[in-house]
């Protein structure tokens, strides 16, 4: 089975690497870009085939390691 | 004085640390993260400078769940000292021993340079040897040295007289100007200037010594 989780950064925390991503699009021209925020993707393979294990398996691995949740947040999708 | 050093993959400035420390008149252990238990009889684990696990997934992430730093939790919560600098202070915040976090500098560069920092408290063994509001300059050299909390923490720690030290002049965006930060029992010191390499004249200054002069001073061990 496998799952995706996305960490991104909690919204209020300020993102200077999308920022800066911002800028660059502005300067090769891409106008009308309003904000651009960036994260991670991560991708499991997990050896669970019950959906519903994995996804609180995934979680309790979010909250330990894959995200630091003073500043990011995240979504898993499985399957 | 008993101090150890952790010494993770990619911990740079572990020997610098413990040359610090000896120069204060330390006996130094360095300790390697596969160790799962630390020397008896500490007084202090230093937690050094560096690139741990390659700064992989986030600065000092990994560094937080390795053997070692499990026996430094049980050290710490059964009230030992501890400092972490820079990366050691990253790790430090991952392991939830100190609250906050460090992210990316807000001018997105790598910064490596001296910097004026005031003393924002004496209340502690590793401040007591310099005096409130004293400005001393020390290196910084780092990437995510941009320190965030929530605006109750932020409360917290200035109520409870726990920021250690500020920057004269922020270089990375961190919140309230914040340097370094102590735990709540005062016995943790995460900062991400460099103490350790102002400690002797060939240095460029010695404004880091009074730390483990502070720290050397130790009469209460875990």
């Amino acid at each position: 089975m496998k799952a995706r989780v996305q960490v991104m950064l909690k919204n209020g925390v300020l993102d200077p690497q999308g920022e800066a991503v911002r800028h660059a699009l502005g300067s090769l021209g891409f106008d009308g870009v309003e904000g651009v925020r960036q994260g991670k993707l991560i991708e499991l393979d997990l050896a669970e085939t019950d959906a519903e294990t994995a996804r609180a398996n995934v979680t309790a691995m979010c909250e330990k390691l894959l995200a630091n949740t003073v500043i990011e947040s995240y979504e898993i999708e499985i399957g | 004085m008993k101090a150890a050093v952790i010494v993770y993959p990619g911990s740079n400035c572990d020997r610098d640390l413990a040359v610090a420390f000896e120069r204060a008149g330390a006996e130094v252990t360095m300790v390697w993260h596969k160790d799962t238990t630390l020397p008896a009889g500490l007084d202090i684990v230093g937690v050094p400078g560096g690139f741990s696990y390659g700064d992989y997934l986030r600065c000092g992430a990994i560094a937080a769940q390795s053997p070692i730093t499990r026996a430094l939790i049980d050290f710490v919560h059964a009230g030992g000292h501890a400092i972490g600098i820079c990366n050691g202070f990253q790790v430090l915040t991952e392991t939830g021993l100190l609250p906050g976090a460090l992210m990316r500098n807000s001018g997105l560069k790598f910064i490596c340079r001296s910097v004026g920092l005031r003393v924002a408290t004496t209340d502690s063994v590793f401040t007591r040897e310099y005096s409130d509001g004293q400005v001393i300059h020390l290196p910084v050299a780092h990437h995510d040295g941009n320190y965030v909390c929530d605006p109750e923490t932020l409360k917290q720690l200035q109520g409870d007289d726990r920021i250690a030290f500020t920057y004269a002049d922020n270089p990375n965006g961190s919140v309230a100007d914040i340097a370094g930060v102590l735990s709540e029992n005062r016995r943790v010191l995460g900062l991400m200037p460099h103490p350790e390499r102002a400690v002797d004249e060939a240095h460029g200054g010695t404004d880091g010594a009074a730390v483990f002069r502070a720290i050397a001073g130790l009469v209460e061990p875990a």
